[in-house]
């Protein structure tokens, strides 16, 4: 039941995102045929956009694209003429996926295990340390982590490319992933830490160490379940959070995925490919919340009688 | 409870007390005035700096010197000036966009938090739907859809101030401060537009717990309308959150002018912001290191001293929250 209510809360919010970007689009400066440097003959455009559609009264555009678009096929691209908005998003999107997911397992693999640390050595030259590299990171923005790490490993170094990307060399992804994944492994390390902090003080913990717990099997079997759900709720917001700076991190590194074609079709108002996207995006973003949830749900028993 | 003044402002002094012992946070305030005043004065002293845009060819890509405390770029343009100019607009454009975003937040949170029912539920529900968009993405399509009003809003504006039948100079004079104000509302409005979310969460928390307590019932029990309970009586014992989470928007904030910036979909030229200067120096900074350096540690002492003056905040006004 709870299931099915969040399943028509996402499709609501699908609805709302495709309303609101429909009448975006329609709404920016220009548009795909009267921008640019080559005019474009009257008649000729007026050919152009009829096949686009662009002619029919509005709601009917509007009806036609959302049919579309729950079709599954948002159409055919304005700016790469002839190109399918699927295709386009099949070759870009692997390597947006590949880059974010990448960023979000170091984020988490290194910002938990730093929060933990940090609050069993609470107030130590440990914490302080580890706070305040999490404040560097959240307070130096990834559009100049990234350019430097670029120049310091890519070019003073040259042990990893500084720029572009390859399927078929990890290397390439490193220093992206960092950029990418900076920030949230600060946050991820801020919120673990104070959801430890809240667990070791409660009674128990004394109750397992006065009973001889071992402080790692302390940490790990008796605390890290509670602790972490903070971080573990941060999860589906920072995965919205990777998702819009992969078009920055893309953007620094040069690398073909969904952000350079997202930027390049707001630039000329490229419809289709516009939409696409951002359900894409959308839909992302709502099975991230949704996992999320489902996660808090698991590790938090007192939540399930909801 | 009773609503004793002396009571309150006990709980002030108190506040002002926690946040003196923390030193982060005072360290924080005092620079975040340096750097603040710095941005805001200092351009406006007739003299002093170098004129920020003016092309000096001669003197380009100069590392920093008695001349030129931060160098030029590579236009011969001096970076103190254009690091305290660009900071004026990101200043602006961080509290002004927060401005935008507390009161919409604020009004939102409590309209929904004091009616209850029916209309809060929809509220909230409103509120849960737009914190599941892409954000950036949302962003940066709404200023782009808004950016065509700035030539019409530069217009009515010289109009207003400069009168419609002025002359060509006079009409330029108010143009050249007008412009850059008018030239960043569609920043100011597409981010402020969805970053009230929060704040109007915490807010409808806050007014709900008020508005519970028995000193309400007693101004509603003596006939006061609802718009005076509101304002005069809840949302004043909500201040201390709401001064909080607006220090703590303010960073985010900044951070989104600089990002868009970056990439060219912000501040455009020949307006520069500590974005735009990033970017400039991003590109150069093999050879020219100091373009890079000095916005970065502007702009990151900035928002390095908001999260440590609002985590501050936190602690002082609003002890019982969670630290995160």
């Amino acid at each position: 039941m709870a299931i099915l209510q969040r399943f028509l809360q996402g499709m609501l919010v699908l609805f709302v995102l495709f309303t609101i970007t429909f009448f975006l689009i329609k709404a920016l400066p220009g548009g795909p045929f009267q921008s640019g440097e080559r005019a474009i003959p009257a008649h000729v455009r007026a050919k152009v956009e009829a096949y686009y559609g662009l002619d029919q009264p509005l709601h009917i555009q509007y009806t036609r694209q959302l049919g579309n678009l729950l079709r599954g096929d948002p159409g055919i691209s304005m700016r790469l003429e002839g190109r399918e908005v699927t295709e386009i998003i099949g070759q870009a999107f692997p390597v947006s996926l590949r880059l974010g997911v990448f960023a979000m397992g170091l984020a988490i693999l290194t910002g938990i295990p730093l929060g933990v640390l940090a609050a069993w050595k609470k107030n130590s030259i440990i914490d302080y340390g580890a706070m305040a590299v999490a404040m560097i990171g959240i307070c130096i923005p990834a559009f100049v982590v990234g350019p430097v790490l670029a120049e310091i490993f890519g070019r003073r170094i040259g042990m990893l490319p500084a720029m572009g990307w390859s399927p078929a060399d990890p290397t390439s992804w490193l220093l992206p992933a960092v950029t990418l994944g900076l920030a949230t492994a600060a946050y991820l390390s801020r919120l673990t830490r104070a959801g430890m902090l809240d667990v070791l003080n409660q009674d128990f913990v004394r109750t397992a160490r006065a009973k001889g717990v071992s402080e790692m099997r302390l940490l790990v079997r008796h605390c890290l379940r509670g602790g972490v759900i903070p971080a573990v709720a941060y999860i589906g917001p920072a995965f919205a959070f990777i998702i819009s700076g992969s078009v920055v991190v893309e953007s620094i590194f040069a690398m073909p995925g969904i952000g350079m074609h997202f930027i390049k079709a707001i630039e000329v108002g490229d419809a289709p490919v516009i939409l696409g996207i951002v359900m894409l995006y959308g839909i992302l973003i709502i099975t991230a919340n949704f996992l999320t949830d489902l996660a808090g749900i698991w590790l938090n028993p007192r939540l399930r009688k909801s | 409870m009773t609503d004793k003044p002396e009571q309150k402002s006990s709980l002030w002094k108190d506040a002002v007390l926690r946040l003196r012992k923390n030193h982060a946070a005072m360290v924080s305030l005092v620079l975040l005035a340096l750097i603040v005043s710095a941005c805001l004065v200092l351009p406006a002293i007739p003299g002093l700096l170098h004129d920020p845009n003016a092309l000096n060819l001669p003197n380009k890509n100069q590392p920093p010197s008695a001349a030129h405390w931060f160098g030029t770029d590579h236009l011969g343009r001096d970076i103190l000036a254009r690091v305290l100019g660009g900071g004026r607009i990101s200043i602006a454009v961080g509290f002004i966009t927060t401005l935008v975003a507390v009161t919409i937040g604020v009004m939102w949170g409590a309209v929904a938090g004091y009616t209850g029912g029916r209309t809060d539920a929809a509220m909230m529900r409103t509120v849960d739907v737009l914190y599941a968009l892409p954000f950036l993405i949302i962003v940066i399509l709404l200023g782009k859809t808004l950016e065509p009003i700035t030539g019409g809003l530069t217009d009515f504006f010289v109009n207003l101030f400069a009168g419609a039948d002025a002359d060509t100079r006079a009409r330029n004079d108010t143009r050249a401060w007008v412009e850059p104000i008018t030239t960043l509302v569609p920043l100011f409005v597409a981010i402020g537009a969805l970053s009230w979310l929060t704040v109007s969460r915490i807010v409808r928390a806050q007014v709900q717990s008020v508005a519970s307590q028995e000193f309400v019932e007693a101004a509603r029990s003596l006939g006061l309308g609802h718009l005076r309970i509101l304002f005069r009586h809840i949302l004043p014992n909500t201040v201390g959150p709401i001064i909080v989470y607006t220090t703590l928007t303010i960073p985010g904030i900044m951070l989104f002018e600089a990002t868009l910036s970056f990439l060219g979909l912000g501040v455009k030229p020949p307006y520069s912001s500590w974005g735009i200067l990033i970017d400039e120096g991003a590109n150069r900074m093999l050879s020219n290191f100091w373009l890079l350096f000095f916005p970065t540690l502007f702009f990151s002492t900035t928002l390095f001293s908001l999260n440590f003056l609002g985590d501050g905040l936190r602690d002082a006004l609003d002890p019982k929250s969670a630290k995160d």
